[in-house]
């Protein structure tokens, strides 16, 4: 018999430890911290198709979406508050990957991942030739407010933080529920054999379609984080570069649990930000010798270390 | 009213013909074995019947309803459920976690779906069905790693998770050891008869044949060419000479039944 499942206990315990550390880190810490965190929400939905077979090159089309969506309602119609952009990202994001997964969950390998990419790649080659929209450049997004609440200076980086933490929590809790549930079982299994599972009773499609929508609703989430944590938006959201970061996140990571993409994101942020203070001029070589020592040494990701400690123990 | 009846039931691959004017009809609580030299149109007929492959004309009915162009998993729901000549599982998971799924699954609404795997009452009824196919003592192995009996007996396990009213087996000894072979279809066929569900097993042994089967359907080059009762089906000359091989023409078949990827 398998041991009570803690992951809910734990999660709580990270949050609150997670959101005391404000306390003690410096500013340029909590800032990282923010992007951390928005892109674990991003990478934990990659990991949903991850489980199941499947790889998204795609995913910065949702979170371009989800900056844009933040940054144009800020604009047009004056709307700054970090719980609604962050709600209302999530569901756009989840409504266009409704319209889209009916396509993309009819194909499978490269086929799926090249699919997903095309549509981010047409996202970005809108907002390229959208003057209204900054073309390239982009945009200034609104300083975020919180239900009334409007942060200044070293606090405006504290509340992100704090709701970049909750929403992480958030994401992770709702998963970790999905992936224990039969539809959730079902990620490893229909990489296994679609055919029995399809005699099981269940549309494999349909299956690989809640999982996209999943996987796009918490990107739009994680690109409206970012946004309000840098302050701009532009096309570089969109672009296939920023697709296979949350690739690289997630083979860093692993996809052994909920809790892996945010210490990918959090390791993956460390490194790069190390990598362009003492290299600047080499900062993509340090990240491609990490992923590839990583793929040699540990390629299922950082989380293997602690499924093999666990083992040990 | 019959079960489950094909009518006039015919596929072609190209110019492969693989089934020509297949007519059955099939009442309850019927045991009936399929037997044919390989390509001859057996497993053709099951694919059909399940819906993994769509007849390039005729009917299925099940129940008095056309399931004709079905997908499989609506044929699964509606009764007809199958176990495969390789068993189709989950190789990474565990005996035990390949059994919870099937039963996590089988209701097959969104609510059901996304209600915990992991609960006691279903935890109960994977346990009792790993005693009822006596593979409990390989619970927590990975299927991988498993022999080959135990693979069929979880295969045709998961199967029966949707309570069927008509279970089709794809040679459910195939690839088993002659010691393990009887041994298997016990434990199988009386699980089966206890659930009350009918049987189509497709086999190549005539002694599981003569043991289980209440009723034989012949067939040869991709057509029924005998179907009755074990004693008359194996008696029958055609049977003798292009089925069982004791004739001076042997049977050799079509091979068109490899399309469908279980010959």
């Amino acid at each position: 018999m398998g041991r009570k499942d803690q992951t809910n206990l734990r999660l709580t315990i990270a949050l609150l430890v997670c959101g005391l550390a404000v306390f003690i880190l410096p500013d340029w810490a909590i800032f990282m911290g923010t992007l951390a965190l928005a892109k674990g929400v991003v990478v934990i939905g990659l990991l949903v198709l991850w489980r199941t077979g499947l790889v998204s090159f795609g995913q910065a089309l949702y979170f371009g979406l989800g900056g844009y969506t933040v940054g144009l309602l800020g604009l047009r119609v004056g709307m700054s508050d970090a719980v609604l952009l962050t709600l209302l990202s999530f569901l756009l994001s989840a409504a266009v990957a409704m319209t889209l997964g009916l396509i993309i969950s009819r194909y499978r390998e490269i086929f799926f991942a090249m699919l997903t990419m095309a549509f981010s790649m047409i996202l970005y080659g809108v907002l390229v030739k959208t003057e209204a929209l900054g073309s390239t450049d982009g945009f200034n997004v609104l300083l975020p407010t919180y239900l009334g609440y409007a942060p200044e200076g070293e606090a405006q980086r504290v509340a992100l933080y704090l709701w970049s933490l909750l929403v992480a929590y958030l994401a992770s809790l709702g998963v970790h529920r999905y992936l224990r549930s039969a539809l959730g079982n079902l990620t490893s299994a229909i990489r296994d054999n679609e055919i029995r599972v399809e005699y099981l009773g269940v549309s494999v499609q349909r299956a690989i379609y809640f999982k996209y929508v999943i996987a796009g609703a918490l990107t739009g989430a994680g690109g409206a984080i970012t946004a309000m944590a840098v302050g701009h938006v532009d096309p570089e959201m969109t672009y296939w570069t920023t697709s296979g970061e949350f690739v690289f996140v997630t083979i860093l990571s692993g996809t052994g649990h909920v809790v892996a993409p945010f210490v990918g994101s959090i390791i993956f942020e460390l490194v790069r930000t190390y990598a362009f203070e003492y290299a600047p001029y080499a900062w993509q070589l340090v990240l491609g010798s990490v992923l590839l020592l990583l793929i040699m040494f540990l390629p299922n990701g950082l989380w293997s270390l602690v499924t093999r400690m666990r083992k040990k123990g | 009213m019959a079960l489950l009846e094909a009518i006039e039931l015919n596929k072609s691959f190209d110019h492969v013909v693989a089934a020509r004017n297949i007519n059955v009809s099939i009442e309850e609580n019927e045991v009936i074995g399929v037997i044919g030299a390989n390509g001859a149109g057996k497993t053709t007929f099951v694919n059909m019947v399940t819906g993994y492959l769509k007849p390039t004309s005729g009917r299925i009915m099940f129940q008095g309803r056309d399931i004709t162009h079905q997908a499989p998993r609506k044929i699964t729901h509606l009764g007809i459920c199958r176990s495969f000549q390789v068993p189709q599982l989950f190789f990474t998971a565990s005996v035990f976690d390949n059994l919870l799924i099937a039963l996590g699954v089988a209701e097959g609404t969104l609510p059901s779906l996304l209600r915990p795997l992991r609960r006691p009452d279903l935890e109960a009824r994977a346990d009792e069905m790993l005693e009822r196919y006596t593979i409990a003592q390989y619970r927590d192995q990975e299927v991988g790693l498993l022999p080959q009996g135990v693979r069929k007996l979880l295969d045709i396990a998961m199967a029966v998770v949707h309570k069927p009213s008509v279970l089709l087996l794809d040679e459910p000894t195939s690839g088993v050891s002659v010691d393990e072979k009887f041994g298997i279809m016990d434990i199988v066929m009386d699980a089966l008869k206890q659930a009350g569900v009918t049987v189509l097993f497709v086999e190549h042994d005539m002694e599981i044949i003569n043991r289980y089967a209440k009723r034989v359907l012949a067939f040869y080059d991709g057509t029924i060419i005998a179907d009755g009762p074990p004693d008359d089906v194996l008696r029958d000359a055609k049977v003798r000479e292009y089925v069982i091989g004791e004739g001076p023409a042997h049977g050799t078949g079509t091979g068109a039944e490899k399309e469908g990827g279980h010959a």
